[in-house]
């Protein structure tokens, strides 16, 4: 049922928690300001990471889907993974949409630009949110999650085309800073070590909230069956002989 | 029977019961030409703004068509059983998606005439560079019909089909409105050279959304 014991979840999560508090304290305070957008380049201690847990977030559901239609290693685990995954990676992209937003105000003068990362973000949050509206269609679970699987794997598939093209349309973002050849070059000794303290920080939080989601995820199934079972019970307990045809109609009305 | 003559035999199919029940020609066609006026009703049409901005217009048009014309594709094979109809036909997966695709091929591109003839007329439009803007096109066409079989598949039998569809849909084929309405500015406004790139993507586009369908229909068909 989880994906972790529940003893290194808890402490997963009080770990993330300190290290989030901690990335707190040198996001608002250790680091210095930035030279020229001063103290509204912190939020790039919140954006950077969150985009980052994205990225790994829909990787993951992209993987696990793969996972699930192969069929030697098709288990409903990968496709609970999935699922559990893009709703965190939907977060995160809402999250980075945001906070990029936010950022974007002061250092541009508008709350959005038609820039191509922007773009891209942006179509990616829709491709994922219809994933998970698929999601939500009441079906058996193994023919939502073979229908998810090939879902999730169709949105993969077209991102880099979405970004390929997007970027031949426009740009206009600040080039890649962090990685770049010459690692880390471009910036400040503490600034970097922030930033990748909030990578971690945040990739902890990922993996807190997604062994959650997870376990949501199977008592959700567990839940779906138990309430069949017991309204397949009732009626064959109603109608006596007739329990075979009421048995047939319930699993056709999926 | 090989993978074509199957494919042809169920396009052939849908567009006889297109030809008969005339849905396509009564109903999504005069749809496309009323977006079109509404268009104008929303942009000034005496600043030449409309002219401007008619390949995007058109190719905007164009996806709110591909979503009624999927619909349809899948709204008559769920009558009567059609579905298990297909699934027990033993045709192949893969020709029943070219099928199913090229006959939504077919009537998108019945659309596309209409609605250039539309912007030719009603936005002031001259076309120009068509070797560019007819290939464009074809393979805009081609990678819309193949993505909303696929996903009209994907959808067919559950009960909110309708609204599923579009927010499935529309931004998985961003990329088609992006290289299909850049190719139109391009041919248009005489710089053909930066048209074919994008007409590279768009084929790109098709092939690769074309194979997806072949490979993907054939079990997506046996969970719907």
């Amino acid at each position: 049922m989880t994906l972790l014991h529940p003893r290194l979840a808890g402490a997963l999560g009080w770990t993330s928690l300190a290290a989030l508090v901690v990335l707190a304290m040198f996001g608002l305070w250790g680091a210095p300001p930035d030279r020229v957008q001063s103290d509204a380049q912190r939020l790039m201690y919140l954006h950077v990471p969150s985009a980052w847990i994205a990225y790994l977030a829909f990787g993951v559901t992209a993987l696990s889907s793969a996972l699930y239609l192969w069929r030697r290693t098709r288990s409903p685990v990968w496709d609970r993974l999935a699922g559990a995954s893009a709703e965190l990676g939907v977060l995160f992209t809402a999250l980075t949409l945001v906070l990029g937003s936010l950022w974007g105000r002061p250092v541009w003068g508008v709350w959005w630009a038609w820039d191509a990362r922007l773009v891209t973000t942006a179509v990616l949050f829709f491709l994922y949110v219809g994933y998970l509206a698929l999601r939500r269609v009441p079906s058996a679970v193994e023919t939502r999650a073979k229908r998810s699987a090939i879902a999730a794997l169709i949105a993969f598939v077209d991102v880099p085309i979405v970004h390929f093209s997007v970027n031949w349309w426009r740009t206009l973002h600040q080039q890649a800073t962090v990685f770049t050849p010459s690692l880390n070059a471009h910036i400040h000794g503490v600034m970097a070590f922030t930033l990748w303290w909030g990578v971690l920080a945040f990739t902890l939080l990922y993996v807190y909230l997604l062994d959650k989601r997870y376990r949501l995820e199977a008592l959700e199934e567990d839940r779906d069956a138990r309430e069949l079972a017991q309204a397949i019970d009732e009626r064959v307990q109603g109608a006596g002989v007739a329990a075979p045809a009421e048995r047939a109609e319930v699993g056709a009305d999926r | 029977m090989s993978l074509l003559q199957e494919a042809a035999l169920v396009a052939g199919k849908d567009l006889r019961i297109e030809a008969r029940s005339r849905v396509t020609a009564q109903q999504i066609l005069p749809f496309g030409l009323i977006v079109l006026l509404l268009f104008a009703f929303a942009l000034d049409p005496d600043r030449g703004v409309l002219t401007r901005v008619a390949p995007g217009l058109f190719w905007v048009t164009v996806l709110l068509g591909t979503l009624l014309a999927v619909g349809r594709a899948f709204s008559i094979e769920s009558e009567n059983g059609a579905l298990d109809g297909l699934r027990l036909s033993g045709l192949d997966g893969g020709a029943l998606f070219l099928g199913k695709a090229a006959a939504v091929a077919v009537e998108l591109l019945a659309l596309e005439a209409l609605l250039a003839a539309g912007v030719v007329v009603l936005f002031n439009v001259g076309l120009a560079g068509l070797a560019p803007l007819l290939l464009g096109t074809l393979a805009a066409t081609v990678g819309l019909a193949a993505t909303g079989t696929l996903y009209g598949v994907l959808a067919a039998g559950l009960r909110v089909r309708e609204t599923l569809l579009p927010v499935l849909l529309l931004p998985v084929v961003a990329p088609v409105l992006l290289g299909a309405t850049r190719t139109w500015e391009a041919s248009i406004n005489g710089v053909s050279g930066d048209a074919w790139p994008w007409v590279a993507l768009l084929g790109i586009f098709a092939v690769l959304f074309t194979g997806i369908g072949m490979l993907a229909f054939g079990p997506l068909l046996e969970e719907s």
